[in-house]
């Protein structure tokens, strides 16, 4: 395959873009921001909720804003704050696992490939190459159709889908550095292999790794949300956000504010990850760039 | 075209085709190896094990997984998908009802984002680093951001609820008058073309500023060429490749959002379709529709890199 089409790829495009974009520098930290938040509604969420997440405390369903109940209630007269606090936990805890365990395992197979033999480097491209090319989401939908939905398999499904995207990105920075002359005097004076791929090349790709981190966790954020949006991601009792808009969908006609605060926690949550991404790399790229 | 962009093409063909082939490997070997097999699926919990037995043999589900890729491999190469068990119909007749309408669906999608994207990725190129490129670059990022749900809610609470312009969330069978086609397909459309949009006008935006950052241009605009001039008659002829490559990479993102925009508008399509046959986990149909959904995004793939490939003339006429 040539270098041309290597690069011509949606999933290393989207990073590639996020380096040309205007956006300024305020964005950011409002995304830092954002993101921060939302770190902490995962980690404390439980604890804040004024309810328990599953009583029905009201006679009213789809109630509107109100101050015994902010976001109002659902399709059973559950208190929304208490369900998307509790549903953020879900939604950010199993995106972020995933999206370290991908980073970490495709950072890891890019540098087992720049430091083997080329035919090792070959084969394992080559496996990357196809994975890439089945849409995350009919992964996603396969493989709950076989086995089922569950915890364990949606962090599964999500880092398999998510590997190859970032052991692209990591492939071709672990190329570059491999070939500056600190990583040949390295080798020349006898240093082995591990110690090439993880003392002299991946401190000096960790920024970026860390920018595709974000990346991913973002887009896992979306997969898994669309999945439990199509009933087939997080099963009840346990809710996500995207459940949450799934089983109040029933409020589309009347306006209910309990789709609307689900899927706007979402939205939130990802823009916010982009904003700060899109500011990091953009920062990078003028510091890198000199002028 | 010369041999050696024949040869480049080729290739990518053939790797096109290779791929294909280990993606219905993947698709088989994850759908074969599923607790309880077919057999015991289709008898229900309270067959004899002889009965089981009898089904599996007829089934051929006794022989090795090699065999019985390859045999799944011909039916699907002769175009017969075997049985959809909840649906008790053959999977190529459930299919053919329902390609149709989700052609429709892309197609109208393709017509309506293709020019706007165009024309916002080309507009806010030219007036780089200005307000309405910043806002435009925030906004794409957002859209890019935002889950397909999102938008279709807040589109049916926009149009359908408060201004009920438009029937929510209902899917008109006959459609016999252009007002009726725009009703039905309004709000699919548009929740689609968010996303896509989006991701289209950023890639345009930054292939046409490649150009416009090229000593060609910056010679055009000494000799005092007018902007629109620049941008039409000097970049763009130029750009038309990567231009190409993008619509193609982002028309492929229509197959993730087709999933979640057909189930929640209730659209009789291939993807509502295969998120049923998940459900009830309908192998055969879950099978084929991944399978046409892996060779779709394949073949966009495959078309944006043939763009790439004959638009650059260093390919070309090595």
């Amino acid at each position: 395959m040539n270098p041309l089409i290597a690069k011509s790829r949606p999933a290393s495009s989207a990073l590639a873009l996020a380096k040309v974009s205007g956006n300024p520098s305020w964005l950011g930290l409002v995304g830092a921001a954002v993101c921060v938040i939302w770190l902490l509604v995962a980690l404390f969420g439980p604890w804040l909720a004024p309810h328990p997440v599953g009583e029905v405390i009201s006679d009213n369903i789809f109630e509107g804003f109100s101050l015994a109940h902010p976001f109002g209630t659902d399709y059973l007269g559950r208190d929304m704050l208490s369900r998307v606090l509790v549903g953020a936990r879900f939604t950010v805890g199993l995106s972020l696992v995933a999206a370290l365990l991908a980073s970490f395992f495709g950072t890891g197979c890019a540098l087992l490939s720049v430091v083997s033999p080329k035919w090792l480097d070959e084969i394992i491209s080559r496996i990357m190459d196809a994975f890439i090319s089945i849409p995350s989401k009919m992964l996603a939908l396969i493989m709950v159709s076989a086995f089922g939905s569950s915890v364990t398999l949606l962090i599964c499904t999500a880092v398999i889908s998510y590997i190859p995207g970032s052991f692209r990105v990591a492939r071709s920075m672990a190329v570059n550095i491999e070939a500056l002359e600190y990583v040949q005097v390295a080798r020349t004076r006898g240093e082995g292999k591990l110690y090439v791929a993880c003392r002299e090349i991946l401190p000096n790709m960790l920024n970026p790794v860390l920018t595709d981190l974000g990346l991913r966790f973002g887009y896992i954020v979306l997969l898994l949300s669309g999945m439990s949006f199509l009933g087939l991601g997080v099963q009840p009792p346990d809710a996500d956000l995207g459940s949450l808009v799934r089983e109040n969908i029933g409020g589309l006609n009347q306006g209910a504010m309990a789709i609307i605060i689900p899927a706007l926690a979402i939205g939130t949550l990802t823009i916010g990850v982009n904003l700060l991404i899109d500011y990091l790399s953009s920062r990078r790229g003028r510091r890198s760039g000199g002028h | 075209m010369n041999s050696h962009t024949l040869w480049l093409i080729c290739r990518r063909l053939g790797a096109g085709v290779v791929t294909l082939l280990i993606v219905s490997m993947v698709v088989f070997a994850i759908t074969a190896v599923l607790p309880g097999d077919a057999a015991q699926q289709s008898l229900g919990q309270f067959a004899t094990p002889e009965q089981v037995a009898a089904l599996r043999l007829k089934l051929g589900l006794d022989q090795p997984g090699v065999l019985r890729y390859l045999h799944w491999l011909m039916n699907l190469l002769t175009g017969d998908m075997g049985q959809s068990v909840s649906n008790a119909m053959p999977v190529g007749e459930l299919m053919a009802g329902r390609v149709p309408n989700t052609l429709m669906l892309a197609g109208a999608t393709a017509l309506v984002s293709v020019p706007l994207a165009l024309i916002l990725g080309i507009g806010s190129a030219m007036g780089r680093g200005g307000r309405i490129d910043s806002c435009l670059s925030f906004i794409t990022l957002a859209m890019v951001a935002v889950p397909e749900f999102l938008v279709a809610t807040l589109a049916v609470l926009i149009f359908a609820v408060n201004l009920g312009w438009l029937s929510a969330l209902s899917y008109a069978t006959d459609i016999t008058s252009p007002l009726q086609f725009l009703r039905t397909y309004a709000l699919p459309v548009m929740t689609l073309c968010c996303v896509i949009v989006a991701q289209m006008a950023r890639m345009t935006r930054a292939a046409v500023i490649d150009q416009l950052d090229s000593p060609y241009v910056e010679m055009a605009r000494l000799k005092g060429v007018s902007p629109i001039r620049i941008v039409l008659r000097h970049a763009l002829p130029n750009a038309i490749g990567p231009i190409a490559n993008a619509i193609a990479l982002s028309l492929s993102y229509l197959l993730g959002g087709v999933v979640i925009v057909e189930t929640i508008f209730n659209y009789p399509g291939i993807a509502s379709l295969m998120v049923d046959a998940v459900t009830n986990r309908d192998m055969a149909l879950v099978q084929a529709c991944t399978m046409l959904f892996c060779a779709a995004y394949l073949a966009l793939v495959l078309l944006a890199d043939l763009c790439a490939i004959l638009s650059n003339p260093r390919l070309r006429n090595q």
